[in-house]
């Protein structure tokens, strides 16, 4: 019977299946291969012998690293640079959104959304080779807090109690016209009927803004704010390796910059392995329990 | 029906639009100071310190003769147009097959497929095991290395198989009634109608590409191969061993703001022409598959 269905469903849809071929080799050599060479985080490695060949240490380069210095000095870094990034990146684009749509004048606001979108589509190894001439000693964002705040006039970035707002305050610059996209959409989708409903009861503007406009956005922030929050542990490794130097490694250095200097700058390939595995677990962990936390305080869930 | 406007309104919309010019002048003006210095007298440049309001006279426009005579600069931007066309184009058919597969109801297998996807947005290897990968393939030091790892986007074939959906079943049915292969539907049929998400994914992939260069910074040893991004790093970190020649030059700090300039342009120029596709693409992401 069984064989039956199999022998039908292939004759009927083969060339579909001959379709779907490549992109099944593609997952399986680019996705789960490198998904079964995690095993390389219980060995000792040499790329000689290879992963069959290599000696097993069990979890010795993960008790390395939990015995390691500098294991809290990265998850301080990574939680301090996502948190920072959370409570002021992630609010800065829902208001902006909130505020341009406040604009009357409909060439204004299109104006106002081109303008601020640009910065998006600057490279990030642009991005970070401008930020570097900004805050050098020279650069307009120094004399500014020289001027105004009267610090220290070298270059922020080889004092390392600067280099979380550099790189929180240079991602919302990029990152808060673009990100407003989303929220403007939701913000166009509420029903103009509710605003009118709500002036007949008596609600002037602020008091729509708080019954209508953010109810109706809420949903979407909530997604966002989720997402946000099960990355909280995953900070990209691009725009700190372009932006920190060793001075500042106290501050700056965190989980995946440290997998990659010591995978594959030192080549300690397990054991760069071994904190990349540590790190994967735990953001899978967060996206499922903020999934989780999502679907009990209301019907928004990721899936 | 004009409502006349309470003060604590009018003195909102006076905020809101001073601050929206606020808004304007900080993202527009960290791009004029760059464009601004990069024609500079480069003596009282370097002298400079603070805010740039205009350019020092008299102009100097060497660096740019020089940026555009720069040989890695050159061969960057070229390997840059082999990998924007020749990736995208592979990325576009590979998202495509994946789509197709998962947009047709009916093949038993097609479960299995979708959770094979789905796990590897959640899951991976990771850098190391990659690297070893890309190695042991015999991948390294070509453009291979660059474009095969991430040819298919799980969020764009989700985006495109939501697209395909949208296309009556009717029409893949009459065709096949017709004696047409599947091929010839999704090339016939799926691709033309769906014009609007490829254009979107097209954009996405190839901004993807253009902005890309930690993989080739770690793949990639021959100069010659340097995508132009990682060309502009090696060339503005100072410290880095090609940057000889560079620093050499009395252009220097000129040239660092006319690269920034250069490689910024073309997207820059073309982006607001194309802002309803990106705002489109960012719309479509957001919706479950």
């Amino acid at each position: 019977m069984l064989k039956k269905r199999i022998k039908k469903d292939f004759s009927r849809y083969g060339g579909l299946y001959l379709l779907v071929i490549p992109v099944v080799v593609y997952y399986i050599i680019f996705h789960y291969i490198p998904m079964g060479g995690v095993l390389m985080a219980f060995e000792d490695f040499v790329p000689r012998r290879g992963i069959f060949k290599s000696d097993w240490v069990g979890l010795q380069n993960f008790i390395t690293f939990f015995k390691s210095y500098d294991i809290w000095r990265l998850i301080r870094n990574t939680l301090r640079i996502s948190l920072t990034n959370l409570i002021f990146g992630f609010p800065a684009p829902v208001i902006l959104a909130l505020l341009i749509n406040e604009i009357n004048n409909k060439y204004f606001k299109k104006f106002v959304q081109t303008c601020s979108y640009l910065p998006h589509f600057i490279s990030m190894v642009i991005l970070c080779a401008m930020v570097k001439e900004f805050v050098s000693t020279n650069g307009f964002v120094t004399q500014f807090l020289v001027d105004w705040f009267n610090i220290e006039k070298v270059s922020l970035l080889i004092n390392k109690d600067y280099y979380v707002p550099v790189h929180v305050i240079s991602g919302i610059w990029a990152e808060i016209g673009f990100g407003s996209i989303i929220y403007l959409a939701a913000l166009s989708g509420i029903d103009m009927a509710l605003y009118d409903a709500a002036a007949i009861d008596g609600a002037g503007r602020f008091k729509q803004v708080l019954h209508v406009t953010l109810p109706g956005i809420a949903p979407t922030v909530i997604i966002k704010l989720l997402l946000a929050i099960g990355g909280i542990m995953g900070v990209g490794h691009e725009k700190i390796i372009l932006l920190y130097n060793e001075a500042i490694y106290e501050t700056s250095d965190v989980i995946s910059t440290y997998v990659y200097r010591k995978g594959l700058v030192s080549g300690e390939y397990s054991f760069s392995t071994a904190v990349g595995l540590f790190n994967s677990v735990i953001n899978f962990a967060l996206i499922m329990v903020a999934n989780k936390i999502s679907a009990k305080v209301s019907e928004v869930s990721l899936w | 029906m004009k409502i006349k406007k309470s003060p604590a309104r009018i003195a909102f919309e006076v905020f809101n639009t001073l601050f929206m010019l606020f808004i304007v002048l900080i993202t527009v003006y960290p791009m004029y100071h760059v464009v601004v210095a990069s024609f500079s007298e480069p003596y009282q440049l370097a002298a400079h310190s603070g805010f740039l309001l205009k350019a020092y006279a008299p102009y100097e426009w060497g660096a740019y003769r020089d940026i555009f005579n720069h040989p890695l600069l050159i061969s960057g931007f070229m390997n840059t147009v082999i990998i924007v066309v020749g990736g995208t184009a592979l990325n576009i058919l590979f998202t495509s097959l994946g789509a197709f597969f998962m947009s047709q109801k009916g093949p038993m297998l097609k479960g299995v497929v979708a959770v094979m996807i789905i796990i590897t947005m959640y899951f991976g290897g990771g850098l190391v095991p990659s690297y070893m990968l890309v190695k042991n393939l015999g991948l390294m030091d070509t453009r291979w290395a660059i474009i095969l790892p991430g040819l298919i986007g799980v969020t764009n074939l989700i985006i495109l198989k939501t697209s395909f959906q949208a296309i009556p079943d009717s029409l893949t049915e009459s065709a096949l009634l017709d004696g047409a292969s599947y091929l010839q539907i999704m090339f016939r049929i799926m691709l033309p109608l769906s014009k609007a998400t490829i254009a979107v994914l097209v954009l996405y992939y190839a901004l993807g590409h253009w902005n890309a260069w930690f993989s080739a910074s770690i793949y990639l040893r021959d100069r010659g191969k340097f995508p132009l991004q990682l060309a502009v790093k090696q060339l503005l970190e100072s410290d880095s061993k090609f940057a000889g020649d560079f620093v050499a030059s009395k252009h220097a700090q000129l040239m660092k703001y006319g690269i920034i300039v250069v490689t910024s342009a073309p997207v820059i120029a073309i982006y607001p022409f194309l802002q309803k596709y990106f705002t489109k693409g960012v719309l479509m992401g957001s919706v479950k598959g």
